[in-house]
């Protein structure tokens, strides 16, 4: 079971259609007790992530989600604001994040290009990873974001996407694994990915690779 | 590369697409779901709903019709028409849609664009303004002048003036709808898209008057517009002929067009 971790400022809904398209069994995640069971989250996200932290924080789930996560190890995927808030901090509202994964959250020099980025870019694998089964180096994803991640650990990156120079628009470690892209609005090659994760979650792979 | 996206816009009333000619006398073409599957299927880039009933009947937006299309397309689906809250735009994105198109209600009230996006992010407000040529003027500096609901109404407002108001008040995207081109199929206007989209730092959107690829090749060439909305050509009975997506999209990449490859 796949739960989709539901709050005010996110886009559940996307993702939970998303995974029905792909077969996979998935419930709304509304608060801890949800949490019983299962076998893989994910945080979706749209907005901004001062809204996404407040809206996180008042649906109280955060110590649960964190035990599940962080200690329990259960496999995760950020996606969006789900990504960037996995990270220490956020220029955008200048927020204090989850801290999950180190580093910080900065905006698109709007200077440079068009902010917010918002379309469909390519992104390039950098390592293999079962979440990247059949999607070859490169793919075309939907991107919708003013704000991208600055890992501390470069190890902890995924995979870049060029805008305005490259940006890391994927990040994974141990079982804590992100996008930047949209995820559920990519198309085929989306629901790809999200198959990948389901699997990873349901055979409990990945973990160390 | 960021590709160049190809956006289908329906204008729907009561499930249905329906599709005016300079923005008056409707006529349906199929269900949204039917349609919008249809489309997510030839690999459009993203879609965009207008749920005309809800704005120019004053009705609840049809958060049917939004649910069901959610469910069955897995690219960016926006819904314009008849959003007049927050709690409408809130309705909106938790049936499915990732972005919220406001026109009107953002002219009467302006707040709207940025309570908007500070609740949901600048990403999911799409500011679309519907563009009337008038020619360079005292009053109307860019020659275009800004129109609210369906085109009958003049607002006095000046185009450019009113997107780089919009993009100030946190409008995430700006869709250039023109009056004067809409269901005409000779191409988009030009002129104005250039210069909005030369004045402001977020993306723009070419709207009303495609007939055929070389309008949307235009678009991307001479203006700087990130987006072209596509309708008719696409899916009207009215029209010679309709194009599929692969066919625009092998155009595009023939004049050196960055778009999202299609799938074979």
């Amino acid at each position: 079971m796949i739960g989709v971790i539901d709050y005010k400022a996110g886009n559940a809904p996307s993702v939970y259609n998303a995974l029905k398209k792909i077969g996979a069994d998935a419930k709304m995640i509304r608060d801890g007790s949800d949490l019983d069971g299962i076998d893989g989250l994910i945080l979706p996200g749209v907005g901004s992530a001062e809204a996404t932290m407040a809206s996180l924080a008042e649906t109280a789930i955060l110590p649960e989600l964190t035990e599940s996560v962080c200690r329990k190890k259960i496999p995760f995927l950020g996606i969006c604001i789900g990504m960037q808030i996995l990270f220490e901090h956020s220029e955008e509202g200048d927020v204090d994040c989850l801290g999950w994964l180190k580093g910080k959250v900065v905006r698109f020099d709007d200077e440079c290009v068009r902010v917010p980025q918002m379309g469909w870019n390519e992104v390039s694998f950098c390592r293999q990873h079962p979440l990247l089964k059949g999607l070859g180096d490169t793919g075309y994803f939907y991107y919708v974001n003013s704000y991208y991640v600055v890992p501390a650990e470069k190890n902890d990156i995924l995979a870049l996407t060029d805008y305005n120079g490259d940006f890391c628009c994927m990040a994974q470690r141990d079982n804590i694994m992100a996008a930047q892209f949209h995820i559920e609005k990519s198309g085929p090659l989306g629901l790809t990915l999200l198959k990948n994760f389901v699997d990873i979650a349901l055979r409990g792979e990945g973990f160390s690779c | 590369m960021l590709t160049k996206r190809l956006l289908a816009c329906f204008d729907m009333r009561d499930g249905m697409v329906t599709k005016a000619l300079r923005f008056q006398d409707n006529f349906d073409i199929g269900s949204a779901a039917e349609i919008a599957c249809k489309i997510y299927e030839d690999q459009i880039d993203e879609i965009l709903f207008y749920d005309i009933t809800a704005s120019a009947e004053k009705k609840p937006i049809d958060l049917d019709t939004v649910r069901t299309v959610a469910e069955r397309v897995f690219v960016p689906f926006s819904v314009g028409g008849g959003i007049r809250n927050l709690d409408d735009m809130y309705r909106v994105l938790k049936a499915g849609a990732e972005k919220i198109s406001i026109d009107s209600m953002a002219v009467r009230n302006p707040q709207i664009i940025s309570d908007g996006a500070k609740a949901f992010g600048s990403q999911c407000m799409i500011l679309s303004m519907q563009v009337k040529r008038r020619g360079k003027s005292k009053k109307f500096p860019s020659g275009y002048e800004i129109a609210i609901d369906g085109a009958r109404t003049f607002t006095g407002m000046d185009a450019l003036e009113w997107a780089k108001r919009g993009a100030g008040l946190g409008a995430g995207e700006l869709c250039i709808n023109s009056i004067d081109c809409d269901g005409t199929h000779n191409g988009y206007d030009l002129e104005i898209t250039k210069l909005i989209s030369d004045h402001v730092s977020i993306p723009v959107i070419a709207s009303g008057g495609a007939g055929n690829p070389s309008h949307i090749a235009d678009a991307f060439t001479k203006t700087g517009a990130s987006a072209a909305i596509i309708s008719s050509m696409l899916y009207s009975p009215k029209l010679p002929r309709n194009y599929p997506v692969s066919e625009i999209k092998d155009y595009l990449t023939a004049r050196g067009i960055p778009v999202r490859p299609f799938l074979k």
